[in-house]
């Protein structure tokens, strides 16, 4: 492409990391919470209930 | 709006939009780097190096929308007192911080090619700098203070004196003489850049905000979930209970 290929390659890498990283961090999160919520059987699964 | 405003209801929505706005937001920013590869051209100056502008500029957009956002929700926590607020606000705070980081680093990485250096003191990176380390800050505030409503109210706070960092950002580059180049895009006598790159630019910037709404949907209702949780570990402390999955209750 040219001779500043580098630095156009190491700022969509980097970008696509940290996005990717972002996502990772959300959904281990959300697992995580879940699994301790799962624990209390009575109120713990109410994820998805309305008022 | 008061009935997304109740977390129940909000889940409920989130967890169906989070998928619909997860796909889009991907075809939107797939369309939007063919256009950006494959459509626009080398810039007549900068050549293949204005590439790193379709992430740079919806990254900086972003890094300014996402504080916007905060200093909204941190209205509704210090006027409303309103849970979902503070949950959004402390949810935006990583993801705005992140978007601050691509800014910086993508434009640095821009600048060494193009100004042959990686960094100036000049005020638009200055002042982004700052917004990047009150976001810092904002995250250091939640983890540091163990009342959850307390930290909700010092990170409003905190939230609503750095908003005065929102238009010195804007503008700094017409108050003060700067390196970075002046407003292109959003200015009022409309953008300066050629419609072969303002389209797949304004493209980029749409599925990068799609994908921000996305993660912080994602990232509230999961605030949401860890409050839920904090109360039942609560309530099975007071009863005299175990606490199972204390571990994810984090303030």
């Amino acid at each position: 492409m040219s001779d500043h290929t580098a630095y156009i390659a190491a700022a969509y890498g980097l970008t696509v990391i940290v996005v990717l990283g972002m996502i990772a961090a959300i959904v281990i999160d959300r697992r995580r919470i879940e699994r301790a919520l799962a624990r209390f059987p009575s109120r713990g699964s109410e994820t998805d209930q309305r008022s | 709006m008061l009935w997304f405003a109740n977390p129940a209801n909000f889940l409920w929505l989130a967890n169906r939009l989070i998928p619909w706005l997860a796909g889009l937001s991907a075809a939107v920013l797939a369309v939007g780097l063919y256009l950006a590869f494959f459509v626009a051209p080398a810039d007549y100056q900068q050549g293949e190096t204005v590439r790193i502008m379709f992430i740079h500029v919806p990254a900086a957009w972003l890094s300014m929308f996402c504080y916007g956002l905060m200093a909204v929700a941190a209205l509704g926590t210090l006027v409303w007192r309103h849970p979902l607020a503070d949950a959004a606000q402390q949810a935006a705070a990583p993801i705005g911080a992140a978007f601050t980081f691509i800014c910086l680093v993508t434009g640095s990485l821009w600048g060494k090619p193009m100004w042959g250096t990686w960094w100036v003191w000049d005020a638009r990176l200055t002042s982004v700098l700052v917004l990047f380390i009150i976001y810092l800050g904002l995250i250091a505030l939640w983890r540091t203070i163990e009342e959850p409503a307390l930290a909700g109210r010092a990170a409003a706070i905190l939230t609503l004196v750095g908003c005065v960092n929102l238009p010195i950002i804007k503008f700094s580059v017409d108050w003060w003489n700067t390196l970075h180049q002046p407003a292109s895009v959003f200015r009022l006598g409309g953008p300066t850049i050629y419609s072969s790159m303002l389209w797949p630019l304004l493209t980029m910037a749409l599925g990068a905000t799609l994908l921000f709404l996305t993660l912080h949907l994602m990232a509230t209702r999961n605030e949401i979930l860890r409050r839920r949780l904090r109360r039942l570990s609560i309530l099975a402390v007071q009863d005299g209970r175990a606490v199972p999955g204390a571990e994810g209750a984090r303030p």
